[in-house]
């Protein structure tokens, strides 16, 4: 018999009932493996069968792990997949995040046994991947409007360091070596501060105007003789266009910085506008944000970035080229640009990643790229129209921030989640109190974005105490996060010592 | 059909209908209406990319993959080709797990949450350290990580990271970009024979040094014998011991708690991920004293509301969406998906599936290196000590010539020198073997 509460139901929120799987076992979700079984296997000639063929002072004494059939793991992580959700649960409209659904397709052709080669294969040997790798960067660079481009970033985050790296390689062959402050909006996503701080620079953070984007009196003030560079998304994070993008360009400029674009939120521009003609020096691109590859639960992803000619030396090696060898038949070869920062990435970043991006590229090509950015503006905007939040900043694009004004945020999304959708992202940015950062994206339809309105408009009706109960039809109750953090328990190690201690 | 466009994205799924209703509903003439996009800086070009059907992007890319040689992989230095198994592929391209995103909202990602805690764990049993994050990028990243943490945690002034001569390149390159933006700089200690100069690092760690990296196995194949000192030295001036290992190798080879190590990086994707032109899965585990100030992601147990044990994204204050500069790293999608992957590999194996295969590693080396050896023209293994997978073999003519005559008959293998081969059994199928020796006596004649 269930236990869950009936008692709550809104008739509004029967369209969207919703109840997550949940398996129980001796009072507890799922076991772990370990719950199921442990096996010790001795290692050595001393210990249990021998036979090792190394030294015991070279080997450890045994190994303690599950040991389980076939069936049985099937059964555990089939039961583990029907926990979670995915896009292909249903909506995500979780804001910056970018979570479209991913063509199916684009797994096939990454597990192609051709697509598996060792990285140090001979160049000769494996141009099936060079070319795809050189296709890439040339679609990257046409869709960005940049003039070279490096696929080795293995996320958007790790791509921004590249950014960074590149501007101070850049900055310190120009003489310029003195420079050490990167500008950052304070609505920026927080890898933006971080990458900056990993490159060795001062971070100066940068206010918002009144209207929610960048403040030019502030960056007036915030720029000097010391800028290396001003990072900066455009939709910014309140999906609001930067419009006075040039007049900052030519500001960053004229103090000798560069200016980076942050990719997260491109969606929004594909076919629209290009941040290499708004004056952008060096960006990264989200490839599992804008190319919808999946995000894997937390990735791979991939972080591709582009620079104009200037900055082109200084990319990581090795790239790919055209190497010119026959007209008949193109070759490709990798090779180390004149003054590159080396590398940030054991070989060549997260190819499988970089093959379902190029594939889902080369399907939809210009119109379906920009088809893509159209439908993903309408359907925010409508979401928008929909909703009983207020929403203080507009005219926004492919996303917008919502407040929930009296009610919590992150109990609103806890409460979305029992209408069987994913709620925003909360509380950020926090120029809006109470933030509900939405994106639909373009692979909602009007059906979709109806049933995901009237959840939020469910929940903005609905009480606090109902709001803090929630939620109730997911696979776990509202979690002890606090608890979760002030003792630490980070393996089933810890969880058996603990038991050990009872 | 859906849109106008047979030309549109596939994947948003509009009709005309609802599109004229949403505009109207939003009081719009057209979609160009919602972009406020100053006219100077609106892209009126196109990027000359052809829309294609499923079909044929799928045959293009075939076709261009398709130019990749078929070769019998010989390949290791720390990428690996293990077989892995048909289970890995199935459950984890289940699209709850391959479409979530991060799990922000625990309670609707259980599933996901206790697969990462469960790989935490085995990581926790595998290096016998307590604290394993659920990911960075890949070895390289990870020793970069190692290195960033050692100066936060060393209160000394210390600036010197130690890493041995025979460092990966694209590991080295990749650390000194970590560190070019702290006060850190890197230093490189001998080897003997592929193993650790001792005497050598004895000399080179001083107060100065934050930390020093050696690997088990090393880049050639070798087992390090001098783990134990390497870990007191280390000690006794204060400095980290980072190793660089992987999950098969620990199977099998010396418990990094066991030697003293402080952190453990290196690639986990040896187990879970087919050979990927270089993907990884960046293993992290450090000691409980600085859980602080790990990188990365972390999975806890707590409870959830029921009183149930429900796990969860923990320790969120060290990274940076919440604490932005002040991040211990500035890491934010990671490898989640391969770990995974890595995990479901590992259970599938089993403990006793995992040594098996490590002591495979050292058998199958062995007995290879010895046939090789065998031939006229050709010393295997170079160096004098056990193996693990791999090892590196002198040929007494130039090694790029034959590594070029054995790729025309369907193998790759390194060339570490000018007479020096390296050669890799790791996911090599028994039956290639011979063909190999065959080739492999060919071509050195």
């Amino acid at each position: 018999m269930s236990d869950r509460d009936e008692s709550r139901d809104d008739p509004r929120a029967e369209q969207t009932r919703y109840d997550q799987a949940r398996y129980v076992e001796n009072g507890q979700y799922e076991p772990l493996l370990s719950e199921k079984d442990q096996t010790r296997v001795e290692i050595g000639g001393n210990g249990g069968d021998g036979g090792s063929p190394l030294p015991d002072d070279l080997t450890r004494d045994s190994l303690e792990l599950p040991e389980l059939s076939e069936p049985e793991l099937a059964r555990h992580y089939t039961r583990l997949s029907q926990m979670i959700y995915g896009i292909d649960s249903g909506p995500y409209p979780l804001g910056s995040c970018t979570m479209k659904y991913n063509p199916k397709f684009t797994e096939d052709v990454a597990a192609l046994p051709s697509a598996a080669v060792h990285p140090d294969r001979s160049e000769r040997s494996v141009q099936g991947t060079l070319e795809l790798m050189y296709r890439l960067q040339d679609y990257l660079g046409r869709i960005g409007g940049m003039d070279a481009v490096t696929l080795q970033p293995p996320a958007g985050a790790a791509g921004e360091f590249v950014g960074i790296r590149v501007a101070a390689a850049y900055h310190e062959h120009e003489g310029e070596g003195h420079r050490d402050e990167v500008i950052v909006p304070e609505s920026a996503h927080g890898t933006n501060f971080a990458s900056a701080a990993l490159g060795g620079y001062d971070v100066v953070s940068l206010p918002s105007d009144e209207g929610g984007r960048v403040d030019l009196e502030a960056l007036e003030a915030a720029l000097s003789e010391n800028t290396a560079a001003l990072m900066l998304t455009n939709p910014n994070t309140l999906g609001l266009f930067e419009r006075d993008i040039e007049e900052i360009a030519e500001m960053v400029h004229d103090v000798g910085g560069l200016l980076y674009y942050d990719g997260a939120n491109l969606n929004a521009l594909l076919g629209r506008a290009r941040p290499g003609d708004m004056g952008f020096d060096v960006m990264h691109y989200n490839v599992h944000k804008t190319f919808a590859t999946p995000h894997g639960g937390g990735g791979p992803g991939a972080g591709p970035v582009g620079v104009v000619d200037e900055l082109a030396p200084f990319l990581p090696a090795p790239r790919v080229r055209e190497n010119g060898a026959s007209k008949s038949e193109p070759g490709y070869e990798l090779f180390d640009p004149e003054h590159t920062i080396g590398k940030v990435h054991g070989y060549q970043g997260n190819w499988l990643v970089l093959v379902k991006a190029f594939a889902y590229i080369a399907r939809l090509g210009d119109e379906g790229l920009a088809d893509a950015s159209a439908k993903a503006v309408l359907n925010a905007n409508y979401l928008a129209s929909r909703i009983e939040y207020e929403v203080p900043y507009e005219p926004f694009h492919h996303e917008f921030v919502a407040s929930a004004g009296e009610q919590d945020a992150a109990d609103v999304a806890k409460r979305m989640l029992d209408y069987g959708v994913h709620p925003p992202t909360t509380k950020w940015p926090e120029i809006v109190p109470e933030a509900l950062m939405t994106e639909p994206t373009e692979v909602e339809g009007k059906d979709t974005l109806d049933r995901l309105a009237a959840a939020f408009n469910a929940v903005a009706d609905e009480d606090d105490e109902t709001l803090e109960a929630a939620p109730e039809r997911t696979t776990a109750r509202r979690i002890d996060q606090t608890s979760a953090a002030r003792s630490p328990r980070l393996s089933w190690q810890a969880l058996e010592s603990e038991g050990d201690d009872e | 059909m859906h849109g106008s466009d047979a030309t549109g994205s596939p994947y948003a799924p509009h009709t005309d209908d609802e599109r004229a209703r949403m505009l109207e509903a939003v009081g719009a003439g057209s979609v160009d209406d919602l972009f406020d996009i100053p006219d100077a800086v609106e892209f009126d070009g196109e990027f000359g990319i052809d829309a294609r059907s499923e079909r044929e992007t799928r045959r293009l890319v075939r076709t261009i993959l398709g130019r990749n040689d078929d070769l019998t992989e010989l390949l290791g230095r720390g990428h690996y080709g293990y077989y892995v198994p048909s289970l890995v592929d199935h459950l984890a391209d289940r699209s709850e797990f391959l479409t979530s995103y991060t799990q922000y909202q625990p309670e609707i990602s259980q599933g996901f949450l206790q697969a990462l805690f469960e790989y935490q764990s085995l990581l926790v049993e595998l290096t016998g350290l307590e604290v394993a994050n659920c990911s960075m990028y890949d070895a390289a990243t990870a020793l970069g990580e190692a290195a960033t943490l050692a100066e936060r945690v060393r209160d000394t002034s210390g600036h010197r990271v130690l890493v041995p001569d025979l460092l990966l390149e694209g590991r080295r390159s990749t650390l000194e970009n970590y560190v070019a933006g702290t006060d850190l700089a890197v230093d490189t200690y001998p080897t003997d024979d592929a193993n650790v100069d001792l005497a050598a690092l004895e000399e080179l760690i001083d107060e100065e040094c934050v930390m020093v990296y050696a690997e088990n196995p090393t880049v050639r194949g070798t087992i390090e014998e001098g783990l134990e000192s390497i870990g007191e030295l280390a000690a006794e001036r204060d400095a980290l011991f980072a190793l660089g290992t992987d999950p098969v190798a620990l199977s099998l080879l010396q418990r990094p708690a066991d030697v003293g190590a402080d952190v453990v990086v290196g690639d986990a994707s040896v187990l879970g991920l087919p050979t990927s032109y270089g993907m990884g899965l960046g293993l992290f585990a450090t000691t409980e004293d600085y859980l602080r100030q790990v990188p990365g992601r972390l999975v806890g147990a707590s409870e959830d509301a029921t009183d149930r044990r429900a796990f969860t994204l923990t320790l969120q204050t060290r990274e940076q969406h919440i604490r932005r500069e002040r991040a211990t790293s500035n890491i934010c999608t990671n490898q989640a998906w391969v770990a995974l992957r890595t995990a479901m590999h590992a259970a599938y194996l089993g403990p006793s599936g995992m040594v098996d295969l490590a002591e495979r590693g050292v058998t199958r080396a062995e007995d290879l290196a010895e046939r090789l050896d065998d031939l006229v023209g050709a010393t295997a293994p170079v160096h004098d000590r056990h193996h693990l997978r791999e090892f590196v073999i002198r040929v007494d003519q130039p090694a790029p010539a034959i590594a070029d005559d054995l790729e025309k008959r369907g193998f790759a293998v390194h060339v570490v020198g000018d007479h020096e081969l390296q050669v890799c059994v790791a996911g090599v199928p028994d039956e290639r073997i011979d063909p190999f020796v065959a080739a492999f006596r060919e071509v050195i004649r």
